[in-house]
């Protein structure tokens, strides 16, 4: 048997063309000709693509088109808070090195730390945060719950609790309190509100299934 | 982080090339691979390292094999999550299952690869406190040796005294796994046991083999022999997510009341994966019962030269070495 590809690593490629045609979009002054120029040529003699100095990144938040122009080092994190505009502050800056999961979002739905993730990394992809769950003034089911069963003290923890909660319940709302405590394990809340997350998780579970009864 | 160029290179000769050709310090740390960054950039980010380039391999073609078990093949490039989930390696390769699925946090584990993992750089403070000149960072000595060692190694110590911090590892060693790595001279393959050095044997500043312009491109494992059952158990300090204190991978093939074969790695004691050969020969062919289990704990410790803070890692290996034997035989998994 042949190994088969693996269709997500495909996903992840900002393509030669994208970057130049994001490249092409940017502000003039933000994006140097000289690097326009090379990457042009490399292009043209299918050298590696090489990302320095100031680039611009295209991707989707909350669903909405947005760019930021950002260096390959400035991390996902960093894009949405400092480059992005207006500044998108739902992911929140605590440990900076993947411990707590306060900086949490979901790229093409899976829940990751956007301090570990390279902006750069997120170009053509789907970018969720807290900001995104409400619908207008409706609050998602899991906000909702959070907010019913007093699920935060501090609240800094709570962006990013939302949306492994929110990635948990969406894989599967019948999640039991053991799979949505596995899902949470990478979110700290220094308050320890851990057994109203939970309950709220379980009772947001409800009622999204509920929603989806009612819905059929 | 400092400022880097990212390379984005489509194919391994290309990635290759993009890397540093010297083995000197300075010259390693032009460039980096760069595969799911969860250990890098923690790395860069806290100024151990500062390469001016890091060479991403996501766009490299040939990277991302993908053939569940029985005989399953894992691009260097495959999410530890997938691994996890795939109930065909929990069914045939629990070791790797529980092991992957043991890494880190959800977030954590969605972007991690099996590559990175093997690859990941040691835990230990004073290795990962930028202002410890330690002898992993190229200085004159392990700070750990007679400092804090709580976490540092009982065996295969010296001159440093790092362990390694992989679960994937452990388990992967147990399953009698084959890597293939990728230079300048083409692809070679060698069992993943091999790949790990100790500070006294390869070079102190690296937990392996792999070179400067050389990527880990895929592992093999072979499909269980009839018969064989394996586990792997991790002692924590905390529940949400930890580094293991201790780990055993174990497995096994048990006949009525006896152990026939078995075979031991054990996690987190030492600078690489560490076989308990000695403990393995014992066990084979001896009636499975307590006295068995806790004769080859024994064993399996008899050589530990524990330091001045981690004593309590000879008694833990010990208990989870007798609950994988029970576990294995069918007792209580808990």
């Amino acid at each position: 048997m042949k190994p088969v590809q693996d269709p997500e690593a495909a996903n992840q490629r900002l393509s030669r063309r994208s970057f130049l045609k994001g490249a092409g979009g940017a502000a003039a002054g933000s994006v140097l000709a000289t690097e326009m120029a090379q990457a042009a040529s490399e292009a043209h003699t299918a050298e590696p693509e090489v990302l320095k100095g100031v680039v611009q990144v295209s991707f989707h938040l909350n669903g909405q088109p947005t760019s930021v122009q950002v260096e390959p080092r400035t991390t996902l994190l960093s894009a949405l808070r400092n480059h992005h505009n207006p500044p998108h502050t739902a992911a929140k800056s605590v440990c900076e090195q993947g411990n707590c999961g306060a900086c949490t979002v979901l790229i093409d739905d899976q829940p990751v730390v956007s301090c570990l993730t390279l902006a750069v990394r997120v170009e053509g992809r789907h970018v969720r945060t807290a900001a995104g769950l409400a619908q207008g003034d409706q609050l998602s089911p899991v906000q909702e719950a959070m907010c019913a069963d007093d699920a935060l003290m501090c609240g800094f923890c709570t962006p990013g609790f939302a949306m492994s909660v929110t990635a948990c319940l969406e894989k599967n709302p019948a999640a039991s309190e053991e799979e949505v405590r596995r899902a949470c394990s990478g979110n700290l809340c220094r308050c320890g509100t851990y057994p109203h997350i939970f309950s709220a998780a379980l009772k947001a579970g409800r009622a999204m299934l509920q929603a989806q009864k009612g819905g059929k | 982080m400092k400022s880097f160029e990212l390379a984005r290179p489509t194919s391994l000769d290309e990635a290759i090339d993009l890397l540093p050709k010297g083995r000197g310090p300075a010259e390693i740390d032009d460039a980096r691979p760069l595969a799911g960054g969860q250990d890098i950039l923690t790395e860069m980010k806290d100024y151990l390292i500062t390469p001016k380039r890091l060479v991403d391999l996501a766009g490299v073609a040939g990277l991302d094999a993908y053939q569940s078990a029985p005989d399953l093949v894992l691009g260097s490039l495959t999410r530890l999550a997938r691994i996890a989930a795939d109930p065909q390696i929990a069914l045939h390769h629990r070791a790797l299952s529980i092991a992957a699925e043991s890494v880190a946090s959800v977030q954590i584990r969605n972007q991690a690869t099996l590559g990175g993992n093997l690859c990941q750089r040691p835990r230990c403070w004073y290795y990962r406190n930028e202002s410890v000149p330690c002898i992993k960072k190229g200085g004159a000595e392990c700070f750990a040796e007679s400092g804090l060692n709580k976490y540092n190694a009982i065996f295969g110590g010296g001159p440093s005294y790092i362990v390694h911090p992989s679960d994937c590892a452990t388990a992967l060693v147990l399953l009698d796994a084959t890597v293939t790595k990728r230079g300048p001279r083409g692809e070679s393959r060698m069992p993943l046991e091999q790949f790990f050095t100790l500070p006294s044997e390869g070079s102190v500043v690296r937990e392996n083999v792999l070179k400067a312009n050389e990527i880990l491109v895929q592992v093999e494992v072979p499909a269980p022999k009839p018969g064989w059952t394996s586990t792997y158990l991790k002692f924590k300090e905390r529940e949400s997510f930890d580094f293991a204190m201790s780990a055993v991978a174990l497995s096994a093939r048990i006949e009525g009341d006896t152990i026939a074969e078995a075979r031991m790695v054990l996690g987190a004691v030492a600078p690489i994966p560490w076989r308990a050969g000695e403990a393995e020969s014992f066990l084979a062919g001896k009636p499975n019962t307590h006295a068995t289990w806790k004769e080859a704990a024994e064993i399996a410790l008899a050589q530990a030269e524990p330091l001045e803070h981690n004593g309590y890692k000879v008694p833990l290996t010990k208990g989870l070495i007798q609950k994988a034997l029970r576990e294995l035989s069918g007792g209580e998994s808990k």
